[in-house]
């Protein structure tokens, strides 16, 4: 396993509010092609490591490169490039309010590519149809669809520059249960269409064991362990046992 | 990571038309091919030359090849997966609404702005009644549930914070008067009459109309902004699942709170106006502060300053009834709560003026 590349390569981050410190000395690897689930319980800075990676959150000290390219230190055309190679799904969706589905999909499409009108319309509706929303969905606004439906058009916009490196934050987060089925198999059905290299921060235990390759726990302001569900389980830790040896953890793994 | 064009050749093999894709067919490649020009009648597809390639680039050798692409000739890594998947995708979505831009068009919007306008007056009128209902109801019945923390919040927010620029703008309007008013009345000899003129503007008219329209601006749009964000997340319907009234919780403290505020603020304003006369006058004019104010004591009846300060809570209720009301209409979306906003503001100082006109009729047939 000597020849896999490093998608994200996080060293020594440290991100802080005020004083209160977040993340302190985190390392992280997310290699080429696999998914990787982030855990953690409630307030260890899931989503702020997003977005301390994607750069939305300025980190403290500690690097973080991104296909080699430290994302701390690019600024302007270079940034950009790197940007245009990632897509990000928020946790409730942060859809453009005043724009339709289609113009959503199709905000990114005008702003980085060359296409023509028509061709970069077409592009958005085939996305939209990848995500496994019905064709009266393009024309609608976002204050107008259910919580699936807009997870999903969220997932399109990510989608719309078909980026090496996804980005999701709770995908599955306030879906029922047949419908986070399906929206975990659409994502691993375009993972593996589309070579995807997939940064997933999830609660959701069925998530995890449908379509992680390997899952990166967070504890103690920085990532205590990595590893498929079986590895972990192994490992002495209150928390990871806590975790996957409860009622709901159990369930997952024997499904 | 080196792109290579976009191309394509076509082949023809056994009376078979076969469409070859050359180099990378991605979102940031595939602008170089005109999907339209497609080869007619293709009836295979091979794809043993082509580069990388994302699902833009398969929807567009779909959209090619026609029936061809369900034929596949030659090995890619991720193509045939690709296209597939496209295919499999399905339908088309429904065409996007767009006008079509008409005469028609023109009338049928006229026509639905003017029911609106009519619409929206007697829903404005019902909810002024559905307030004044609450608040009275509040005061009679239940004084001990009156939200004295809000009332004094917003009288703070909205009254004591907003006194600066009320007596600033007010000073410089009352200079800005004495100024005409001198230079006019100074080809009849009769500056010194611009002591009446300051005085009953600032008090009968300019004074109270000014904090009006200062606090449709500032307070009135900051009404709609906050309880339209509550209302863009559920926070309303929230306070309504908890058996608040919205109408208790909200409009009542910015009612009580904008009708004792808007008084005091348009005192102010008057103050200052005068003021700003009385700084002219002694420094281009000539009349000394002493006798500015005695002639103002002398000449402008204090019933001036009542008829203007009479108004005064009624604008302050105007301001926070229609800030409040346009507040609870805004939809879903960030466009609704613009929209709301500047109608609030637009709203409030329309009707401001109108009910000042209505005033001034008013107070003339009564000889006041």
């Amino acid at each position: 396993m000597s020849a896999r590349e490093a998608a994200i390569r996080v060293r020594g981050l440290k991100t802080a509010y005020g004083s209160h410190v977040v993340h302190e000395n985190l390392d992280l690897d997310l290699w080429k092609g696999e998914v990787l689930g982030i855990i953690g319980g409630s307030g260890t800075g899931k989503s702020v490591l997003l977005r301390a990676i994607v750069g939305l959150k300025r980190p403290s000290a500690g690097t973080v490169e991104i296909f080699g390219r430290d994302i701390t230190r690019l600024e302007g055309a270079e940034r950009q490039a790197v940007e245009r190679q990632w897509g990000l799904m928020f946790q409730d969706g942060a859809l453009f309010s005043n724009l339709t589905v289609r113009e959503n999909v199709l905000v990114p499409l005008q702003e980085h590519t060359q296409l023509g009108r028509d061709m970069a319309r077409e592009i958005a509706e085939m996305k939209i149809r990848l995500a496994g929303l019905d064709a009266s969905a393009a024309n609608k606004y976002p204050s107008d669809l259910s919580g699936g439906m807009r997870k999903r058009a969220a997932l399109a916009r990510a989608l719309a520059l078909d980026p090496a490196l996804l980005f999701l934050d709770e995908p599955t987060a306030g879906l029922d249960p047949i419908t986070a089925g399906k929206f975990d198999g659409l994502i691993r059905e375009l993972q593996q269409a589309l070579g995807l290299t997939v940064f997933l921060v999830t609660h959701d235990l069925d998530t995890l064991g449908a379509i992680c390759d390997r899952i990166a726990v967070l504890a103690e302001k920085r990532v205590i362990a990595t590893g498929t569900i079986a590895e972990l389980r192994q490992l002495d830790h209150p928390w990871i046992n806590d975790y996957f040896n409860g009622p709901r953890g159990r369930a997952a793994v024997a499904s | 990571m080196s792109k290579a064009e976009a191309s394509f050749e076509v082949h023809e093999e056994d009376g078979v038309r076969t469409l070859c894709p050359q180099g990378d067919w991605t979102v940031m490649t595939v602008h170089g091919v005109d999907p339209d020009t497609e080869p007619p009648g293709c009836g295979a597809l091979d794809i043993s030359a082509l580069g990388n390639i994302d699902t833009a680039g398969a929807l567009v050798l779909v959209r090619m090849a026609g029936d061809g692409a369900a034929n596949l000739t030659g090995s890619h890594d991720s193509a045939a997966r690709l296209i597939g998947l496209v295919t499999a995708s399905g339908m088309e979505c429904d065409p996007p609404e767009r006008g079509d831009g008409s005469f028609f068009e023109l009338f049928e919007r006229t026509g639905r702005a003017s029911v609106q306008m009519w619409t929206e007056a007697v829903a404005t009128l019902s909810f002024l009644g559905e307030a004044l209902a609450t608040c009275f109801r509040m005061l009679i019945f239940k004084p001990q549930r009156l939200r004295w923390t809000s009332i004094v919040a917003v009288m703070e927010v909205a009254g004591l914070d907003a006194l600066p620029i009320v007596a600033f703008l007010s000073f410089f309007v009352g200079m800005v008067v004495a100024f005409i008013g001198a230079t006019s009345l100074a080809d009849l000899g009769a500056t010194v009459f611009t002591v009446e003129l300051v005085g009953i503007a600032m008090m009968r008219e300019l004074g109270v109309l000014l904090t009006g329209i200062i606090l449709a601006g500032r307070t009135n749009s900051a009404f709609t902004a906050q309880i339209g964000a509550m209302r863009m997340r559920q926070e309303i319907d929230a306070m309504t699942t908890l058996g608040l009234s919205p109408q208790e919780v909200l409009v009542a403290p910015r009612i009580f709170a904008m009708a004792l505020m808007t008084p005091l603020l348009a005192f102010a304003a008057t103050i200052a106006g005068i003021f700003g006369g009385l700084v002219v006058g002694w420094l281009a004019l000539d009349i000394n502060p002493v006798m500015f104010i005695s002639r103002l004591q002398d000449a402008v009846a204090v019933t001036n300053f009542w008829v203007g300060l009479s108004k005064a809570p009624i604008f302050g209720l105007v301001v926070a009834l229609i800030g409040c009301r346009q507040g609870l209409i805004v939809g879903g979306s960030v466009q609704s709560l613009g929209s709301h906003t500047t109608t609030s503001v637009v709203q409030a100082i329309f009707s401001i003026i109108v009910i000042d006109a209505v005033f001034a009729i008013f107070y003339m047939e009564l000889d006041l």
